[in-house]
């Protein structure tokens, strides 16, 4: 047990944490955060997991998933961003409608 | 956020209480399940063995061949290098997805300040400087072409923040071509790479670090005025009368 | 040896804590702009983390795009967001304003 298991669990907890808030909050720039903030977990967890190297160095191949995993997030956030702001001039408003539970 | 408060209670004109209690269970069963999710998770990574190897020793045996001695950047743009290709496709399309939604939005007119007007003089130079810089210096320390990319990229956001637009001269043909650069090139090296050798991307060991060097300085380019260009948020006009 | 051990262990633990705080803060702030700002805090504090697993190139691009070019864009979504209310209190279709420049 090192400290890479620890950051592995921060990344499971970031990643709960997020798919709590992608569920509860309505507000699509929340939503949008929240997709980030899972992401930040599973990248976290990606690369905790490849540090278990016996060596002194980490393997490389994860590092290199999640450089190309962020680039292609801020790609997603920024078409996220856009389809919001384009479901706002439609409706009126940038939160999806509160469903009443059955 | 003042206006989302009424909004939300003009929405719910239900009775309260039942409502109130249906949300309450709601919360409860899926902060239950959540949990159950997070224990599983949290089991499933306490049983991996505390030591792997991964494919680390794979790495460091080929790393003389991939012509850098970073082995993060030799798996970006040698090893797996195509994932690069496409995450490059991934940039472009979500840029088109974003221009899809029409042209910019001209209703930004603020004056940027005498503040940020100076900050962004002395600071350009210098983020393209250090753009440069990361994008030499990954071929053997940290650094490579995202990072040197999203500096870039930072600066053009900076120059946006100021005030700059770019000019009707820029906009049409240079831009489009600057912005499919990184692509281009890596689809064209990979293209001859296929016909002189046979396979996608195996750059002969002789040539290796001169090819990751043309590749990443345009996809540094291509990366940079992508990022900047997402935050415009729409397509930008070709000439000031449309 | 042992106190660099010992004082390595507090300061994963606490940025760990200090990651899912931040997070739940940025997740729940009833305030937009106050979450953007906690989720701009959110991607320096991940950057720290990169660079304690031994990961200098995540953790570069982590500064430059996690902390900085994200927070630009949301706040800019944001800025947005918030003119399209002041200008259209009304849900309407027609977006014909004042001829344009």
């Amino acid at each position: 047990m090192s400290h890479v298991f620890l950051y592995a669990l921060v990344g499971v907890g970031l990643f709960t944490l997020g798919l709590y808030a992608l569920i509860v909050h309505p507000h699509l720039l929340r939503k949008i955060l929240a997709i980030n903030v899972m992401g930040s977990g599973v990248f976290l967890m990606l690369v905790a997991l490849g540090r278990r190297t016996p060596g002194t160095l980490p393997d490389p191949v994860p590092h290199a998933m999640a450089i190309t995993g962020i680039v292609v997030a801020i790609s997603a956030t920024a078409l996220a961003l856009a389809l919001m702001l384009r479901v706002q001039v439609e409706t009126g408003r940038a939160e999806l409608p509160e469903e009443p539970l059955e | 956020m003042q206006q989302s408060q009424p909004l939300k209670k003009t929405i719910n004109p239900k009775p309260m209480t039942e409502g109130v209690k249906k949300q309450l269970l709601f919360r409860l069963l899926l902060v239950a399940l959540l949990s159950l999710l997070a224990t599983g998770l949290g089991y499933a990574v306490l049983s991996l063995p505390s030591s792997a190897p991964g494919l680390s020793e794979l790495v460091a045996e080929n790393l003389e061949t991939s012509g850098v001695s970073n082995p993060v950047t030799a798996v970006l743009l040698n090893f797996r290098a195509y994932d690069t290709l496409l995450e490059l496709g991934v940039l472009l399309l979500a840029l088109l997805g974003v221009w899809s939604f029409g042209a910019v939005p001209e209703r930004r007119e603020s004056f940027p300040g005498p503040v940020l007007d100076t900050l962004s003089r002395l600071l350009v130079p210098l983020l393209i400087l250090v753009a440069g810089y990361l994008l030499w210096v990954g071929a053997h320390a940290p650094g490579g072409a995202f990072q040197a990319g999203s500096v870039l990229g930072a600066a053009g956001v900076l120059l946006l923040l100021a005030g700059w637009r770019p000019g009707a001269r820029f906009v049409g043909l240079p831009l489009r071509i600057t912005l499919v650069a990184g692509l281009g090139v890596f689809v064209i090296v990979s293209a001859v790479l296929i016909l002189v050798g046979g396979r996608l991307l195996e750059y002969p060991p002789s040539f290796a670090a001169t090819l990751i060097l043309l590749i990443e300085a345009a996809a540094t380019l291509s990366i940079g005025i992508t990022l900047a260009a997402l935050f415009i948020g729409g397509r930008p006009e070709a000439g000031p009368n449309n | 040896m042992e106190t660099v051990t010992l004082l390595q262990w507090a300061f994963d633990v606490v940025l760990g804590f200090s990651l899912l705080w931040i997070a739940w803060l940025a997740l729940t702030s009833l305030d937009l702009f106050r979450a953007i700002v906690l989720f701009i805090a959110f991607g320096l504090l991940m950057a720290l983390a990169w660079v304690r697993l031994d990961a200098p190139d995540v953790a570069l691009a982590e500064a430059a795009i996690g902390a900085g070019l994200t927070g630009a864009l949301l706040l800019a979504a944001l800025a947005r967001l918030e003119s399209n209310n002041a200008t259209k209190p009304t849900p309407e279709k027609d977006h014909q304003p004042e001829a344009h420049d």
